[in-house]
C-alpha cells in the first residue's frame, strides 16, 4: 500500500494542481516541488526498508483489479527495480526546479510533468501484464505533450514520431501478452496476467518462445534504443525541453532495459541464449556507431543523445553476459547514465538559456567566463566518459569484466567504445570550454546561479559517491541478480523440461556465478 | 395437407419493438397537436427508450425462441438493446440544439431515429433471415431520411441520394444471398441452416457459398466494410452531424448483431471458407480506412475512414467465431458507442450556424480556449486508437484475445500495426489542439443536453476502461 502511495502521489499532485488559479505561478512551481521532493523521500523509505537478503518481491500489494480476466493490481520492488524507481522521483524532482523558467503555460506543464512521474514509476512496479502495458501507453501520452507543446522549433515531428515508434513496439508487446495469457491458460486453466505466477510456471517451447522474445524485444529494443531502431532519439531529445531531456535520459530510456531483465530473461531464458548473438551484435554496433556520430555532431544535445546509444548499447552487453558482473555492471551503468547523460542534459540546457544556442562553434573558452559551470561541466564529462573515481567507470568495468568472461571479442570491441568516448566528450567539452574567449556574445555570460547549482551538486555528490562506495548500492542488486542469473542459466532449462529450478543456496554470493557458455 | 400453422404470438418477447413502436408512434401523432417548439418530443423519446431498456432487462430464464424459432430473446440480443438504446438517446440529447441551430423542424425526427431503433432492435433479435431483412429495412429506410433531413442543404440530398441508391442496390445482394441459402439448405431459419450444414443435407454446395458471399457483401456494405465502403465518407460528411454519430453507432452494431448470428451461429461448419473472405475484408478495412484517414482534413471524413477500420477491428471478433469472439463483439461496441458519440458531441459543440468548424485545422489551439473541449477530445481520440486506460483499449484487448486464443496471430498483428498507423491521425488532431496557437475565435455553443452527452461519454469511456469488470462479466453471460 505505501508503495501505491508513493507510485500514485504525482498525479495526485498534478490533480491539485489542477485546482489552483493559472495566475498563482509561484504556488504551482512550489507545490509541484514539494511533493516531487516528498515523493522522493517517502522512496529512500522504500530503501531503508529494503530486505537485502532475499531477490523476492517486497512491498507487494495484490488486490483484484479485472476479476473475469483474473488481472490483478499487483505491484512489488525488488533489487531491480528498487533504485530505478528512486532514481525516478530523484529525475523527477530534479526535472520539475529545471523547470523553472519554463514561460509558457507553467501550470499545464507541471501537471503533465507529475503524470508522467506516475506513468514511469508505474511500470518500475507493475507485476502483472496488464499493468504494465497500462503504465506503459500510459507515460506516453504526458512525454508527447511535453515534447510537442514546450519542444523546439521540430517539436511536432519529434513529438510524433516518438510517441510512433513506441506504439508500434509496445503493440507487438500487447500481442505477445495475450498470447502467453492463453499459453498459460491452456497450461495450468488459470486465467492470469500476474507475472510472479507466470515467470514461475511458464514452459514454452523454443520456437514459440522465440516469436514471444521478438515482440517483447521489439518494445523494448525500440525504448533502449537499441542500433537499428534509435533514430527518434536524437530528435526527439533535441526537441523536448530541457527537462523533458532529462527524463527521456534519465529514466524513459531505462524502461527499455529495464524490460529486457523483467521480462526477456526470466520469461524466455533460452530464447535469450538463443538471441545472445544478435543483441550483442546490435549493442556492439550501438556503441560504437553511437559513439563515431557523436563526434561528429555539431550540436549538443544530438551529441549527448547519440552518446547515450552508445552508453545503452554498454547496459545492453551487460545484460546479454548472463553473469553476475554483467548484471550487476549493466544496473549499475543504467544508473550512472540516468545520472552523468541527466545532468549532461542540465548543464546544456543552462548554456541554452543564456545563449539560445548549441551548437558547439558558438562557444568557446567559457571557462574563464563561468568557473562553476566549468567545474560542474568537467565533473560530469569525466563521470561519462568513466574516469576512476566516479560513477562511470565502476559501471563500466563491470560490464567489462562480465563481457570479458563471455566472448574476449564483444569486450574487446566494447572496450574501443571506451576509447571513443573519451575521445568525443573531451574533444566537445575542449571547444566548449577551452580555447580562446573570442564570441562577444559569450563574454557576459552570468555564472550558474544558486538554483542551477542546486540542480547540479546532488547530482555531482551521487557520481562521486558511487565511484568511491558503491558497494551499497550494488548489494541491493545483489539477491536479485543472483537469482536472474540462475534463471538464465542454461542448465535450469532442458529443452521441455521444467524452466525454472529453485534458487541454489549459496548462490547469492558477491560475483561468485560461474559462467558455462 | 397440412396447413401453414399460425405462429403462436410471444408479446413479452417483442415487448421492447413494441413499446418502442408506440412512442414512435405517439411522437408522429403529438407533433401534429404541437407548436413549433419540438422539446416535448425530445422528452417522450428519451422516456420511451429508458421504458424499452426496462421492459429489456425484465425477462427472465433466457434464451426464450418465440415465433417458431425465428426471434430470440438472449443476452446477447439484451446487450444489444442497450447499445442501441444508448446510442439513440444520445443521438436524441445531440440533436436537440443541432436542429435549432441547422433550423431542422420537423417532428418525424425524432419518431424516424425511434422507428430506426425498433428496426435494430428487431434486426438484433432475428434468428431468420426474413426476419433480418425485415429489420435491415426498417433500419436503412429511416436511414435515408435521417441522412437527407436537411432538405435545403445539396450535401445532405447527396448524402441520402447515395445512400439510398447505394443501400438499395446492398439489399438487392443481400436478397439474392438469402434466396441462395435457403435454396440450399431449405430453409430461412438459422438453426435449421446450422442443422443443415452439420448433418450435411446441402442440396449444392456451390449454391451455399454463393449465396454466404453475397450475404458478405450485402451486410459488407450495410456496416461499410472495405470494398464496400465508398459510400461511407459522403454520407457521414453530408448527413446532420448527430446522425452521422447514431449511423455509425447504432444501425452497425445491428447490422454486426446479424452478421455474427448469420455467420458464427448458423455456419459455424462451413467457417474456414468464410473467415478466409472476411480476414480478407478486415484487413482491407483497416488498411483501407487508417490509410484513407491520415489524408483527410475534414473531421467527419476522418471519423468515417476511421469507423472503417474499426469495422476491420470488429469483423476480426467474428473471424474469432468463440464464445469470447461475441463477448468481445459487444464490449468493444459498447466502448466504442461512447466514444463516438462523445467525438461527435464535440464537433457539433464547436459548430454554430454558418460555421460548422468542420476543418480539422480550425481546432488551432482549442486546447488553450477551451481546455476541457480539448481534453476531453483527447480522451475520445485517444481512445478510439486504443489507449490505455480508455475504453477502446479494453475492447482491443478482448478482440485481439478472442483471435489469439483461435490462432490468428498474423491476423492480429496486422491489426495491431494499423493502430500504430491510427494513432497518427488521431494524434494529428491533438496536435492541432494542442501544439498550435489558436487560428481563429472559437463559438462553442455549450447547450446543456450536448454537455451531458459528453459527461456521460468521459465517464462511460473511463469506466470501460478502468474497471470494465462488471461490463465484462455481463458480455460474456
Amino acid at each position: 500500500m505505501f508503495l501505491t502511495l508513493v507510485t500514485f502521489l504525482p498525479l495526485v499532485a498534478a490533480g491539485i494542481l489542477a485546482f489552483i488559479p493559472k495566475e498563482n505561478e509561484e504556488t504551482i512551481k512550489q507545490t509541484a516541488l514539494a511533493f516531487a521532493v516528498a515523493d522522493f523521500l517517502l522512496s529512500l523509505q522504500l530503501w531503508a526498508d529494503f530486505d537485502l537478503t532475499t531477490h523476492k518481491m517486497q512491498f507487494e500489494f495484490n488486490v483484484p483489479w479485472i476479476e473475469t480476466w483474473g488481472i490483478n493490481y499487483h505491484v512489488g520492488i525488488d533489487g531491480i527495480s528498487l533504485l530505478l524507481y528512486i532514481m525516478t522521483t530523484f529525475l523527477t524532482a530534479i526535472s520539475i526546479l529545471a523547470s523553472w523558467e519554463v514561460k509558457k503555460y507553467i501550470k499545464e506543464y507541471m501537471m503533465a510533468m507529475l503524470a508522467l512521474g506516475t506513468g514511469m514509476l508505474g511500470v518500475f512496479v507493475a507485476l502483472d501484464f496488464f499493468l504494465f502495458y497500462f503504465f506503459w501507453e500510459f507515460q506516453l501520452v504526458p512525454m508527447y505533450i511535453i515534447i510537442g507543446v514546450w519542444g523546439g522549433p521540430r517539436r511536432i515531428y519529434a513529438a510524433v514520431k516518438f510517441f510512433l515508434y513506441t506504439a508500434v513496439g509496445s503493440l507487438l508487446m500487447l500481442v505477445a501478452i495475450i498470447w502467453i495469457y492463453f499459453i498459460v491458460q491452456d497450461k495450468t486453466g488459470v486465467y492470469t496476467t500476474d507475472l510472479m505466477y507466470i515467470t514461475q510456471r511458464l514452459d514454452i517451447p523454443l520456437s514459440t518462445q522465440k516469436w514471444l522474445f521478438m515482440a517483447f524485444f521489439m518494445a523494448f529494443a525500440i525504448k533502449v534504443p537499441m542500433f537499428p531502431f534509435h533514430t527518434w532519439l536524437p530528435d526527439a531529445h533535441v526537441e523536448a525541453p530541457t527537462a523533458g531531456s532529462v527524463i527521456l535520459a534519465g529514466v524513459l530510456l531505462k524502461m527499455g532495459t529495464y524490460g529486457f531483465l523483467r521480462f526477456n530473461l526470466p520469461l524466455f531464458p533460452h530464447a535469450s541464449n538463443e538471441f545472445l548473438p544478435l543483441i550483442a551484435a546490435l549493442s556492439i554496433i550501438g556503441i560504437i556507431y553511437g559513439a563515431l556520430v557523436s563526434m561528429v555532431q555539431e550540436d549538443l544535445k544530438k551529441l549527448i543523445a547519440y552518446s547515450s546509444v552508445s552508453h545503452l548499447g554498454f547496459v545492453m552487453l551487460g545484460i546479454f553476459a548472463f553473469n553476475h558482473y554483467g548484471l550487476e555492471g549493466a544496473l549499475l551503468q543504467n544508473l550512472n547514465h540516468g545520472l552523468s547523460t541527466g545532468a549532461l542534459f542540465l548543464i546544456v540546457g543552462m548554456i541554452y538559456d543564456r545563449r539560445h544556442t548549441r551548437l558547439i562553434k558558438e562557444f568557446g573558452g567559457l571557462s574563464k567566463q563561468m568557473p562553476k559551470y566549468a567545474i560542474c561541466f568537467m565533473i560530469i564529462t569525466f563521470s561519462s566518459i568513466g574516469l576512476p573515481g566516479l560513477n562511470g567507470f565502476v559501471g563500466e568495468f563491470l560490464v567489462l569484466l562480465g563481457i570479458f568472461q563471455v566472448n574476449l571479442m564483444y569486450a574487446a570491441l566494447a572496450t574501443s567504445g571506451v576509447i571513443f568516448a573519451a575521445c568525443y566528450m573531451l574533444w566537445m567539452f575542449q571547444r566548449v570550454m577551452f580555447q580562446e574567449l573570442k564570441n562577444p556574445e559569450n563574454m557576459k555570460l552570468p555564472d550558474l546561479n544558486f538554483r542551477e547549482l542546486v540542480l547540479l551538486v546532488p547530482i555531482i555528490v551521487l557520481c562521486f559517491w558511487i565511484g568511491l562506495y558503491p558497494q551499497p548500492v550494488i548489494k541491493t542488486f545483489d539477491a536479485s541478480v543472483a537469482h536472474l542469473v540462475d534463471q538464465v542459466n542454461p542448465k535450469n532449462f532442458a529443452p521441455g523440461g521444467a524452466v525454472h529450478a529453485e534458487l541454489k543456496p549459496g548462490h547469492a554470493a558477491n560475483g561468485k556465478s560461474e559462467v558455462k557458455e | 395437407m397440412d396447413l401453414i400453422p399460425a405462429p403462436s404470438i410471444d408479446l413479452i418477447s417483442l415487448a421492447p419493438a413494441l413499446v418502442l413502436s408506440v412512442f414512435g408512434m405517439g411522437v408522429l401523432i403529438l407533433d401534429l397537436f404541437i407548436g413549433k417548439d419540438k422539446s416535448i418530443l425530445v422528452f417522450i423519446s428519451l422516456l420511451g427508450l429508458f421504458l424499452t431498456t426496462v421492459v429489456t432487462f425484465a425477462k427472465g430464464g433466457l434464451p426464450v425462441y418465440s415465433f417458431q424459432g425465428s426471434y430470440v430473446v438472449d443476452h446477447f440480443s439484451i446487450f444489444f438493446i442497450f447499445i442501441f438504446a444508448i446510442s439513440s438517446a444520445l443521438a436524441i440529447m445531440l440533436s436537440v440544439n443541432y436542429n435549432r441551430q441547422e433550423n431542422i423542424k420537423v417532428g418525424e425526427y425524432y419518431s424516424l431515429i425511434l422507428f430506426c431503433t425498433v428496426g435494430m432492435i428487431i434486426l438484433a433479435s432475428s434468428t431468420d433471415l426474413i426476419m433480418i431483412f425485415l429489420g435491415i429495412e426498417i433500419v436503412s429506410i429511416c436511414l435515408y431520411i435521417l441522412a437527407g433531413i436537411r432538405r435545403n442543404d445539396a450535401r445532405s440530398n447527396e448524402a441520402a441520394l447515395k445512400y439510398f441508391l447505394l443501400g438499395a442496390f446492398a439489399t438487392g445482394f443481400l436478397l439474392y444471398g438469402m434466396a441462395l441459402l435457403y435454396g440450399a439448405t431449405g430453409s430461412t431459419q438459422l438453426m435449421k441452416i446450422a442443422l443443415a450444414l452439420k448433418t450435411g443435407k446441402v442440396v449444392s454446395k456451390p449454391l451455399l457459398l454463393m449465396g454466404a458471399v453475397l450475404l458478405i457483401i450485402g451486410f459488407g456494405f450495410k456496416v461499410a466494410s472495405v470494398p464496400f465502403h465508398m459510400w461511407a465518407p459522403d454520407v457521414y460528411q453530408g448527413a446532420p452531424t448527430p446522425i452521422t454519430a447514431f449511423m455509425s453507432v447504432g444501425p452497425k452494431a445491428a447490422v454486426l448483431a446479424s452478421f455474427f448470428r448469420v455467420f458464427v451461429h448458423a455456419m459455424p461448419d462451413m467457417a474456414e471458407s468464410w473467415i478466409l473472405v472476411l480476414s480478407i475484408v478486415a484487413v482491407l478495412s483497416m488498411f483501407v480506412g487508417n490509410l484513407g484517414a491520415i489524408a483527410q482534413t475534414n473531421i467527419k471524413r476522418l471519423l468515417a475512414y476511421s469507423s472503417v477500420s474499426h469495422i476491420g477491428y470488429i469483423l476480426i471478433a467474428l473471424i474469432a467465431k468463440n464464445s469470447l469472439g461475441s463477448a468481445s463483439l459487444l464490449f468493444y461496441l459498447l466502448a466504442y458507442a461512447f466514444t463516438t458519440f462523445g467525438a461527435f458531441a464535440i464537433v457539433i459543440i464547436l459548430g454554430r450556424r454558418g460555421d460548422e468548424k468542420l476543418e480539422i485545422d480550425s481546432y488551432s489551439g482549442l486546447a488553450y480556449r477551451h481546455p476541457v473541449l480539448a481534453l476531453c477530445m483527447a480522451i475520445f481520440l485517444m481512445s478510439l486508437g486504443g489507449l490505455p486506460p480508455l475504453a477502446g483499449f479494453v475492447g482491443k484487448f478482448y478482440i485481439f484475445s478472442a483471435a489469439i486464443k483461435e490462432g490468428h496471430v498474423p491476423l492480429v498483428v496486422i491489426a495491431v500495426l494499423n493502430t500504430a498507423v491510427s494513432f497518427y491521425y488521431y494524434l494529428k488532431v491533438i496536435v492541432y489542439m494542442y501544439m498550435r496557437e489558436p487560428a481563429g475565435e472559437f463559438h462553442p455553443t455549450l447547450a446543456p443536453l450536448s454537455l451531458l452527452v459528453v459527461a456521460i461519454a468521459v465517464f462511460g469511456t473511463l469506466q470501460l476502461g478502468i474497471f470494465p469488470g462488471p461490463i465484462i462479466s455481463l458480455a460474456q453471460q
